[in-house]
């Protein structure tokens, strides 16, 4: 059976501009602009930004301030935008060993060369409410001090001179692109990577947070974690050669992880890396935790059955915007679907109740 | 006598700053007398997809897109100018490419005074002031000498 | 790279985009339909047609290969230019542009995998002339039959032996384009 309704039409368009005025809210109350958003809601851009895989914080702001502060819908719009757009090319690989770091800390190395700084940090806050914000936003201006300029180098770095610590090796392969090509298992670590850097923030924690707690067992220090801007480059062929373009501020993270050895590796310590727009630095902890236990085949390590080491179950489940599109469908109508299987357990019922009417009289 | 590679450096150098200005500080250093132009290619909006290095050193990966703009034009005279901006802004692209094309003309010295210095220094500022503040962040760590080491 | 070279795109890149797409698309899809298709102005010796497919069609995506007096510096420049498309050999093309004598053999170039019949090749063959008569034209798209004036029929035929695996083709004389997708069965007359 084949149920046409009709009327959706009007009812739709309401909707949609009760939608726009519930965005707006109470209008004796100023609207905001999309350069607040962008300036003053910034980590909520920046996750935008990272996750919806397009560098422009006035879009991402924009998309913020349409979605209502629903940064999953924000995201939907930042990807559904960036399909429009055409693609001139591939960067350079960003340097970030040349970044201006804003902030650089490590948890194995008190020395490292470039020093520890802390930069625009909420780890030493007490997590009280400052009710002063409610009041007024008066900000003095942040202390400073002599900028050495010297080069800030990767900490990773000083383990690898001793050998101690695993390398990756150089290559110019071009990686596969998940935004071009379809998934296909089992991913390289590159695939693997480009896939959590756009995945979800609270998937990703979640999925670090259980090898934390034991399922995946990689017991994992920040060596090292970065944020601050580094120049985008890319080849332009008209000119045979390569300029900057601009200049994105990222997260790195990469973690150092004991490692007894297997039958392939010598015992050392091995690395998980995250890289993400912005500065998302929960997000870059959480990437090159659960990329580490991604690369428990590769290092000849057991498969202990944890989630996190389940690559199919990571990947295929990290991405939000592909989730909300498939749990949220659910909602829409299904009027046939149910029909036939409303009829289906209408016949079921029947044949059950009349097997039960011929067991009662025989 | 400069060589091909000092000027591909040089050029790199002004694109650079080019692409990074702000398009409002840009356009108000825009020389008053603009020379006539023809769009090879009308400013474009797409992106440039980022990629990063596995372990920061290993095999390229895709992080995700930037916008870029982008715009070529040719002078009278011939010169042809580029530009790749980061951002949508089609104006920001077609002056870098008309002060990347008079770069390669007799006014470039003028245009390196009037357009390029003061947004290099304006760059410049922005960075010093960042970092400064970042470096009053940095930890000073203190090791107390113990007891027994007196 | 010379400034020629980086003329001839299109003026105004949102309509006529669209507009060459819709041309490339009809000719494709109602094989034996001849389509005007004339925005681009690429250099000698490249068709205004085949310039107009390259600049719809082609981005950093998709590998060409130039066969023959096509493979010369100002064609190859201006497809950079105003494309991006990387140059390859036959075997990578997903486009390859040329006479047919040039292109010749045609089983060089790549027809899809049972998985992904969609990764083949697309030929744009320059023609002396195009004309709608010539080889018996039928199959999905054709209402009875169509004429095309090619410039073979045995390696067409082959082709479309192959389906759902095989090349398409378009034929581009001037600022005008035919299409001849692997799905036509093609008949001499």
């Amino acid at each position: 059976m084949y149920v046409a309704v009709k009327g959706g039409e009007r009812a739709i368009d309401n909707a949609h501009a009760f939608l726009a005025e519930e965005r707006r809210g109470d209008t004796s109350v100023a609207e905001l602009s999309v350069a607040q958003i962008r300036e003053q809601l910034r980590l909520a851009v920046n996750r935008v930004m990272a996750e919806g895989s397009l560098y422009d914080p006035d879009l991402a702001a924009l998309a913020i301030k349409q979605a209502r502060g629903d940064l999953i819908e924000a995201i939907f719009l930042i990807r559904a935008y960036r399909t429009t757009l055409p693609r001139f090319g591939a960067s350079r690989p960003l340097d970030t060993a040349a970044m201006a770091v804003t902030r650089r800390v490590s948890a194995t190395f008190k020395d490292a060369p470039g020093g520890q700084i802390l930069g625009p940090t909420f780890d030493y806050t007490h997590r009280l409410l400052e009710f002063r914000l409610a009041a007024d936003g008066v900000v003095p201006p942040a202390p400073t001090a002599l900028a050495t300029g010297d080069a800030v180098p990767h900490i990773t770095g000083f383990l690898n001179r001793d050998g101690l610590i695993e390398t990756d090796t150089p290559s110019d392969d071009i990686p596969p692109d998940l935004t071009r090509e379809p998934m296909e298992l089992p991913a390289s670590r590159p695939l693997r990577l480009q896939a959590l850097a756009r995945g979800d923030e609270g998937f990703i924690l979640s999925m670090a947070y259980s090898t934390q707690r034991g399922y995946g067992r990689t017991h994992a220090f920040v060596g090292e974690l970065r944020i601050g801007t580094v120049e985008v480059e890319m080849d332009i062929p008209e000119l045979g050669f390569a300029v900057c373009i601009g200049e994105v501020e990222v997260t790195e993270c990469e973690t150092v992880n004991q490692f007894k050895g297997s039958k392939t590796e010598p015992p050392q310590f091995t690395r998980g890396y995250g890289l993400t727009f912005g500065q998302t630095e929960r997000k870059a902890i959480a990437m090159s935790l659960v990329d580490r236990a991604l690369r428990w085949k590769e290092l000849g390590e057991d498969n202990t059955g944890a989630p996190a080491q389940d690559e199919e179950f990571v990947l295929m489940h990290a991405d939000n915007v592909q989730a909300t599109g498939f749990l949220e469908h659910i909602k829409l109508p299904h009027y046939v679907d149910f029909q036939s299987e409303l009829e289906l357990i209408r016949k079921l019922r029947a044949e059950a109740m009349s097997a039960l009417q011929k067991e009662a009289a025989e | 006598m400069t060589t091909d590679s000092q000027k591909n450096d040089d050029r790199k150098a002004w694109m650079g700053v080019l692409a990074r200005a702000k398009p409002d500080a840009l356009a108000a250093l825009m020389p008053a007398d603009q020379p006539d132009h023809v769009l090879l290619r009308a400013p474009e909006i797409g992106s440039v997809m980022v990629r990063g290095r596995v372990g920061a050193t290993g095999a390229p990966f895709n992080l995700g897109e930037v916008t870029v703009t982008r715009c070529a034009l040719r002078l009278a005279c011939g010169t042809v100018g580029h530009g790749h901006v980061q951002g949508r802004n089609r104006d920001h692209a077609r002056q870098a490419a008309l002060i990347d094309a008079l770069m390669q003309t007799d006014r470039a010295e003028a245009i390196r005074t009037q357009v390029l210095h003061p947004l290099a220094q304006t760059e410049q500022a922005a960075r010093h002031a960042r970092a400064a503040k970042a470096a009053a962040t940095k930890v000073e760590f203190f090791t107390l000498v113990r007891g027994e080491d007196k | 790279m010379t400034t020629d070279t980086l003329m001839g795109g299109f003026t105004d890149p949102a309509r006529q985009s669209a507009s060459a797409f819709r041309a490339c698309l009809t000719a494709l899809s109602r094989p034996g339909h001849i389509q005007a298709l004339s925005f681009a102005t690429p250099p000698a010796p490249m068709s205004v047609a085949a310039g107009g497919l390259a600049l719809t069609l082609l981005d950093g995506t998709t590998p060409v290969f130039l066969a023959g007096a096509l493979d010369g510096a100002s064609v190859r420049d201006w497809l950079t230019f105003h494309t991006g498309a990387p140059l390859v050999g036959a075997s990578d093309a997903t486009f390859a542009f040329g006479t047919y004598a040039d292109l010749l053999p045609l089983d060089r170039f790549a027809i899809g995998t049972p998985e992904y019949p969609d990764r083949a090749a697309t030929l744009v063959i320059e023609v002396p002339s195009l004309e709608t008569r010539g080889a018996h034209l039928t199959g999905p798209g054709i209402k009875d039959h169509a004429f095309l004036s090619l410039p073979a029929i045995a390696p067409f035929q082959a082709n479309h032996a192959l389906f759902p695996l095989g090349f398409d083709a378009f034929l581009t004389c001037g600022d005008r384009i035919a299409g001849l997708p692997r799905s036509t069965i093609v008949r001499d007359v």
